[in-house]
């Protein structure tokens, strides 16, 4: 077990940041810690590094105490924050070269260092360019840099792909998923869920502190919307095709989304799906199996908390 | 292995370094330290120019003539002292008032507190960056007037000149640490960097300006004349200086004087009986110059001192989020 904490909280005042978390990562996993702005994501992050002081409850990084031994534990851990910053009138060279004095490397072995993550980030050619100059993009990266110029066991990153264009998130996201690929765990906090869905092993979804929903994506949907398999049908004409196919076997829930229906099954029905469009003498145009997003797990969640409210 | 609860892992200097180089490098390069340094060649020539003219037009033999440049005045130049006791609280905010908060607002303090460092290192190196920058002013700034006096002069300082003028030094970085300490206070306390200036810029106008008023008040509360006790007079002069010696200007002003001015003997109101059989104007050899001024130096150094723990105990508690 990498992270491991008990009855995790982080109380400010009367405010409840923080209730009772319990989080097991394993070694060598991507976990999303998922939720809206505001839920506890960035207070938890905090406090496994030991950044913040927890209310109650037990962290365990690597088996170290972030409160008791910060110095060691921040050794293996890199930490790159949301809207991260550098000095704007160094280079990132001079930036990382803080960094690496920081973390005590011997210079030669620093130097190393520095020009593979940067080479590795993409950011060889900008290393003697004032980090003012940088856009968002190549920001985040020198952050990641800098995180990978420990070499750590675990990597927490709080929002990575926060104001990035939809293509340098894509590309951010990809070479998170290359850490993994070392043997890397990798921990991120993200409220855009649909981005990081495809990189996570496993997320945890937060609401106001607590962690309401744990497992794997797949599991999420299967458990919060009934049927995991969603089909997307278009045919015409739809007359009479809506209750042939609620009779099929392995069918939950049939209803119209403007000239195309939308199935909810507890099984891949597509075949069973398209003879009986055929029988019906209907013309099928497309026939569809939707991934079930995150965004969809989400808020069909809270739909169902709030009606039992 | 734990560590055992009570202690902290490792030791709180780690880091300290790499902080106190980068931020020394800052200050060096800086635009900030542009402008000090026109402004210590400007004072350094003012204040020689205005010694020398001052010196030369005196024929009596001064055994302490390095010293008299320090503190001569020429209208409408300010001695070379005067003008350093308001120079330098204005060149040490202008070094440590956003020590703090702009790593806050460049988003930079939970990355850099991310390392293995300690929140102590951090404020240490920063410190002690303001701290030898200052040192490096007044080195600089200390040469330059001892160079051009002997130029003008042409008289070489004694062995005693030379260490007091070094005394001198060490008290006014003493007092230097006193302003700096009182700009990284603010720094931690304030999120916004235009705030943490103008609030020590404010301290700084209320002890150089409006506290010698205030003090005059209050020992005239405390202790009120009676014209017809003479003893009330006495009371009430001593009541003045124990209010006044709240403000590190004053500590420092008579420290210098104790230092520079061998002929001081006493940095309180002294009766007519207490001088019974003192020769008046033979000088004071150093030590007991120095421990005239030991009290005051304490002072300052003890004030440093007070006011970086306190920032410590308030940094320690900051959370690191914006």
């Amino acid at each position: 077990m990498v992270i491991e904490t008990q009855g995790l909280s982080k109380r400010y005042g009367q405010v409840v940041a923080v209730e009772g978390l319990e989080l097991r990562i394993e070694a060598g996993e991507v976990y999303g810690l998922l939720g809206p702005n505001g839920s506890g994501k960035t207070t938890t992050i905090l406090m496994l590094l030991g950044l913040t002081e927890p209310s109650a409850g037990t962290v365990r990084v690597l088996g170290l105490d972030p409160v008791r031994a910060p110095l060691s534990l921040k050794k293996l851990v890199g930490y790159l924050p949301d809207s991260v910053g550098f000095y704007g009138e160094l280079t990132a060279w001079e930036n990382l070269a803080y960094i690496a004095r920081l973390n005590g490397l011997p210079r030669a072995e620093a130097e190393g260092r520095m020009r593979r993550v940067l080479e590795r980030m993409g950011l060889a050619e900008v290393a003697d360019r004032p980090v003012s100059a940088f856009s968002r993009g190549m920001r985040q990266r020198l952050g990641l840099a800098e995180v990978l110029l420990k070499e750590p066991k675990v990597v927490i990153l709080d929002e990575p792909t926060l104001g990035l264009d939809p293509e340098a998130a894509q590309a951010f996201l990809e070479m998170i998923r290359g850490l993994k690929a070392e043997g890397i765990t990798v921990l991120l906090s993200s409220h855009l869920l649909h981005q990081v869905q495809a990189i996570c092993d496993r997320v945890g979804l937060f609401h106001r502190g607590r962690l309401v929903l744990e497992g794997r994506v797949e599991e999420l949907a299967q458990r919060v919307l009934g049927g995991a398999y969603r089909i997307r049908l278009e045919a015409a004409p739809l007359e009479g095709l809506l209750e042939r196919l609620q009779a099929l076997p392995g069918v939950s829930r049939v209803r119209p989304e403007g000239a195309a229906l939308r199935l909810e099954a507890t099984q891949d029905v597509r075949p069973q799906v398209a003879r009986a469009v055929l029988e019906a003498g209907a013309a099928l145009h497309s026939l569809t199996l939707e991934q079930p997003s995150l965004d969809e797990v989400y808020s069909h969640y809270f739909q169902e908390v709030r009606h039992a409210a | 292995m734990r560590p055992s609860p009570a202690r902290r892992e490792g030791s709180p200097w780690t880091g300290v370094w790499a902080v106190f180089f980068k931020e020394m490098a800052d200050h060096l390069s800086s635009t900030r330290m542009r402008i000090l340094e026109v402004l210590i060649l400007l004072s350094a020539v003012g204040a020689v120019y205005a010694g020398a003219r001052t010196l030369r037009q005196t024929v009596s033999e001064d055994p302490f003539l390095l010293l008299q440049v320090f503190t001569a005045a020429q209208e409408p130049l300010p001695s070379f002292v005067a003008f350093l006791s308001f120079f330098l609280p204005l060149a040490a905010i202008a070094l440590g008032f956003d020590a703090i908060n702009s790593e806050h607002s460049r988003n930079t303090l939970s990355r850099v507190l991310a390392q293995p460092i300690y929140r102590d290192a951090l404020l240490w190196g920063k410190f002690l960056a303001g701290l030898a920058t200052l040192a490096l002013i007044l080195l600089a700034l200390f040469l330059l007037v001892v160079g051009l006096s002997l130029l003008f002069l042409g008289v070489p300082p004694s062995t005693e000149e030379v260490a007091r003028a070094l005394l001198f030094l060490l008290a006014t970085l003493a007092y230097a640490g006193v302003w700096l300490g009182i700009a990284l206070l603010f720094s931690v306390l304030f999120r916004s960097a235009a705030t943490s200036a103008l609030a020590a810029i404010a301290v700084w106008l209320f002890f150089a300006l409006f506290w010698g008023i205030i003090a005059q008040l209050l020992a005239q509360a405390i202790a009120p004349f009676d014209p017809f006790q003479p003893e009330s007079e006495l009371r009430q002069a001593e009541a003045l200086l124990a209010l006044s010696r709240f403000s590190p200007n004053t500590l420092y002003a008579e420290a210098i004087q104790a230092l520079l001015n061998p002929a001081v003997r006493s940095l309180g109101p002294v009766l007519l009986t207490q001088l019974q059989g003192a020769l008046l104007g033979s000088p004071l050899p150093l030590g007991q110059s120095l421990l005239l001024a030991w009290p005051q130096l304490t002072g300052l150094i003890a004030l440093t001192l007070l006011l970086f723990a306190l920032t410590y105990v308030l940094f320690q508690r900051r959370e690191v989020r914006a």
